[in-house]
């Protein structure tokens, strides 16, 4: 085939690109392995049937034609035979291709989970609880997840409105989210690194913004982020901050968002309480960057066209203020 | 010109002008503009392609906003698959079935007409609607609850459900008059085991379609009135289940992808026999793969679900159901093949759409075995290799065994052989066009990209696969552009098609180009699975065998049992009608109306009990009779 074989080049470019941080191509957990083992299996087998098949093609094409023969009839014995061979080869690789994916399924299921988070996807972010029998050690956070390496998490998945989809390529497939519905997906990371995950449901204007920022470390330094979550925010120190906390409480903000240890109780969007020790923010429409929060708050309808949260007016001081407090809550 | 062929003329005839325009009942005629009709569908909606695909080219784009996008995605797949291709491959069938089985007209053909008016006023209905910016945008999968009056205020997505109960209508009518046709109308001989494969594909196909379109209806249904009257089916809030759509729309939507590519099916077998001038390879086993399709389509639509959270063990059983199709799939590739290699093939373009529809469907097959793997789908469902997949088949299955067929038929359908040369360059740069759209989305599927996303982030390896698909799209929208030509040119002054310019077997060819309003002036009569042909080795019959008995003085058929074909009465058609528009008219005004109140179904019943009334009221069918001796 020409147009693939021009292509082959810009292939191996792209190839080197796969290991990227949201790609199925290069996993990093016990499940996506697992799935991993099988789209081998069935990359290589599909793609001999596949050169099998145009080849024969093009045997039938190019094959040289004695003229006299009379082969024009329908019920000839040899291609009969040869026909049934190939239906059983056919079912045969089919029974192959059942078996392991059964296997492979099951894998995916099993385990007994070191960890319980409960994600609730929403219109167009992620809010994570993490869950512990003790209610103190219970804490919520949105559009980041963090797992300890060689340790299973069970992610119970819930919607808030309407069908999302959780998938977080290097770590496992996805499992939809739906309203009425509590699924759940298992996740044994086996490589420190950073994850993308993205909403794979359609789910309306800015499904394309909805990332979920993965880190995966090792236990301790996990321990260390759990116990900085579980504290309340960090209180105001510079005066500018000490407004913005004031503004904040007093304007739109405090409705919609919580900020644990203040008044701020909202929960339409995210908890806020450590928004300063996430990586990005607005579910991954931006990096979490000082300039990047203050172009957010001024507009939030420009990067994030149609998302839920409004542009609040606020003079240049407020929102740097307000700025100033919230990049104060690490 | 003899007394009869005069007298034929007579009783077949239209109406003269406008008012034969709009009555005729014609089932060419009609075929012809259902065609042409879905034709520009296809070119609209691939025009919305090109726009997406310019959005995509870069990432972080600009170009248009979520919201037009959204729009855009939504009807690109609504009008592709309701518009266009299952209207086009009914249409190809309303055209061929009743010539190739040797009759006069199809079975019911003023329902014929009235499918015809309700597709095209459904289908200008929801252009109108998506050009006034209430188009569709939930996608053509209109999940709920993103399509619920939650997610979806205002009238957009109430638009497209309508557009599925119109669409619906309109393929229900010719299902069953294809089934007709094909079960009671076939020429004296052609026992069920000599009917063309092609006439086998649509009759399986018909009987999907009245199988499946009644779910999407009762899912598209309960929708509206969700929307319209506050009915719960969908709201888990109130004790319904969003769930309930997907098992309803996919119940539909599954058999609904056979219902496209089947015909495709009996367009390559018609292909492959004719242009390998030699019978197909084990005809029995042919059509035993297309009633297992046909069946095996019911029973595979939970693959479509595997995210949900559905229990392990049940999806397993998908997985097994969903890879057997691959087993009927396989041996029709495999009895092609061995007709080509057994014949003597001549490689004009027919078989060269063909030749492409090999190289790209085996290769949408075999990642549609990928798909139905659970674990395997969980990455790649919802993603651009999905994408990439249903292109495969659908373009690679089904357009390129369209446009194959389209070179094959055109000259019997308008008299005029299409250009060869540009036909050449067309596939070419569709071939090409295609391959360097849809294959880099395998990549960027697998690279993590999901599907209908607007725009997407930079850095994450994705520019580059998008910016080739994008240019890609470009080349195949050339190839289109070569297509309308060629069709613009061979309409007006292409070479003039001599009856059977192929050499083909079946009854379609054994009567003029472009065929009469009467399509045979002698009932043809089969003795073998291939009229034309006197011997395997395809080599021409001059004579047919041929029937007398049927009135030439009014539309009269000759009806035959339904397995073996032995006449058993004579029957007259009925004349051209304007009731079948009217009636169209009267049910495209209690659609739309009830999309804005629910009154609209009571008080837009009356007009439309009215003509439906005038149009079935109860009258002596011999009309079109001279003289009764």
């Amino acid at each position: 085939m020409k147009p693939m074989r021009a292509l082959l080049p810009v292939f191996a470019m792209l190839l080197a690109a796969c290991g990227g941080v949201q790609s199925s191509l290069a996993p990093a957990a016990d499940q996506s392995k697992a799935i991993d083992h099988v789209w081998q299996v069935m990359v290589w087998a599909c793609s001999t049937i596949y050169l099998f098949t145009l080849g024969a093609l093009a045997w039938a094409i190019w094959r040289r034609r004695a003229i006299a023969t009379r082969e024009g009839v329908s019920r000839d014995p040899m291609l009969s035979r040869a026909l049934f061979a190939w239906v059983v080869l056919v079912v045969g690789l089919l029974t192959w291709f059942v078996a392991i994916s059964f296997l492979a399924d099951r894998r995916l299921h099993g385990g007994t989970p070191d960890l319980e988070v409960r994600i609730t996807a929403k219109q167009w972010w992620w809010q994570v609880e993490y869950l512990s029998p003790e209610p103190a050690r219970q804490f919520i956070t949105a559009n980041e997840l963090r797992l300890p390496r060689d340790r299973t998490a069970r992610i119970e998945l819930r919607s808030g409105d309407v069908i999302h989809s959780f998938w977080v390529p290097s770590l496992s497939g996805k499992e939809d989210l739906i309203p009425g519905y509590t699924n759940a997906v298992f996740i044994t990371p086996r490589r420190d690194g950073s994850f993308r995950g993205q909403c794979a449901e359609f789910c309306g204007l800015q499904h394309a913004h909805m990332a979920l920022d993965v880190q995966v470390t090792d236990e301790a330094t996990f321990r260390s982020w759990v116990s900085q979550q579980l504290r309340p925010a960090s209180s105001p120190v510079t005066a500018s901050a000490l407004r913005g906390a004031e503004l904040f409480n007093t304007t739109a903000c405090a409705s919609c968002h919580t900020v644990r240890g203040t008044p701020a109780g909202g929960r339409v969007g995210p908890d806020l309480t450590h928004l300063a020790s996430r990586r990005t923010l607005a579910a991954g429409a931006l990096p979490m960057r000082r300039d990047d929060l203050s172009k957010w708050l001024d507009d939030p309808q420009h990067p994030k066209p149609g998302n839920l949260m409004p542009a609040v007016p606020l003079s240049p001081d407020d929102s740097n203020a307000i700025v100033d407090y919230l990049m104060g809550l690490k | 010109m003899s007394a009869r062929v005069d007298l034929l003329e007579r009783s077949w005839a239209d109406r003269p002008g406008f008012i034969g325009w709009v009555t005729t009942v014609d089932h060419k005629r009609v075929a012809r503009r259902y065609i042409a009709t879905a034709l520009v569908f296809f070119v609209l909606a691939g025009v919305l392609a090109l726009v997406m695909r310019t959005q995509l080219g870069m990432s972080e784009n600009r170009l248009i906003g979520p919201d037009q996008y959204n729009q855009m995605f939504s009807m690109h797949g609504s009008a592709m698959m309701f518009l266009f291709a299952v209207p086009i491959m009914e249409a190809v069938a309303v055209y061929v079935v009743p010539l190739m089985v040797g009759t006069r007209n199809i079975s019911f053909p003023r329902l014929n007409a009235f499918s015809y008016w309700i597709y095209l006023f459904g289908g200008v209905m929801i252009f109108i609607a998506f050009v006034l910016d209430i188009g569709p945008e939930a996608g053509w999968t209109g999940y709920v609850p993103l399509s619920s009056s939650d997610f979806s205020p205002g009238k957009r997505t109430d638009f497209w459900a309508q557009m599925i109960t119109f669409t619906e209508v309109a393929a229900l009518c010719v299902a069953v008059e294809i089934v007709a046709t094909v079960m009671t109308m076939r020429a004296p001989g052609m026992t069920l085991s000599r009917i063309p494969l092609f006439v086998w594909s649509m009759l399986v196909t018909s009987f999907m379609v009245i199988f499946a379109m009644p779910a999407v209806m009762l899912a598209s249904s309960f929708l509206i009135t969700d929307r319209l009257v506050g009915t719960q089916f969908y709201n888990a809030a109130e004790g319904g289940d969003p769930l309930l759509w997907q098992h309803l729309f996919w119940f539909f939507g599954h058999p609904e992808v056979y219902i496209i590519f089947m015909p495709a099916l009996g367009m390559i077998s018609s292909i492959v026999e004719t242009f390998s001038r030699r019978p197909i390879f084990a005809y029995t086993p042919m059509v035993m793969a297309l009633v297992a399709t046909g069946f095996l389509a019911f029973g595979l639509w939970v693959h479509h679900m595997f995210a949900t959270g559905l229990p392990p063990m049940g999806n397993s059983f998908y997985t097994a159901a969903s890879m057997m199709i691959a087993v009927p799939s396989g041996l029709q590739i495999f009895c092609w093949i061995a007709t080509i290699a057994t014949g003597r093939p001549r490689f004009a373009v027919p078989m060269l759409f063909v030749m492409g529809f090999f190289a790209l469907f085996v290769l949408g097959g075999l990642t549609g075995v990928m798909l139905a793997s659970v674990p395997l789908d969980l990455q790649v469902h919802d993603t651009y290799f999905v994408v990439a997949h249903f292109h495969y088949v659908l373009i690679g299955g089904a357009v390129f065994p369209l446009m194959g067929a389209l070179y094959f038929w055109f000259p019997k359908m308008t008299g005029r052989m299409l250009g060869e040369t540009l036909g050449r360059w067309q596939f070419w740069l569709f071939f090409i066009g295609f391959n360097v759209t849809f294959f880099p989305m395998h990549l960027l599927g697998l690279m993590g990209m999901p599907r209908r996303v607007y725009t997407y982030q930079a850095g994450l390896g994705w520019d580059l696969p998008n910016l080739v698909a994008t240019l890609g799209s470009y080349l195949m929208a050339i190839s289109v552009l070569v297509l309308v030509f060629n069709l613009w040119r061979s309409v007006r002054r292409g070479e003039p098609a001599p009856d059977d310019p192929w050499g083909a077997p079946d009854l379609l060819w054994a009567t003029t180009s472009p065929p009469p309003s009467y399509n045979f002036e002698r009932m043809p009569v089969v003795t073998g699975r291939h009229p034309l042909w006197v011997n395997a080795d395809g080599d021409p019959r001059i004579d047919l065998p041929v029937l007398d008995g049927v009135r030439d003085d009014r539309r009269e058929v000759l009806l035959s049992t339904p397995v073996d074909a032995i006449p058993v009465c004579r029957w007259a058609l009925p004349d051209p009608s304007i009731w079948p528009l009217w009636s169209a008219l009267a049910l495209t005004v209690l659609f739309v109306w009830s999309i804005f109140d629910q009154w609209g179904v009571v008080w837009g019943a009356i007009p439309a009990a009215i003509t439906f009334t005038i149009w079935f009221w109860p009258k002596r069918s011999d009309v079109s009779l001279r003289s009764d001796e």
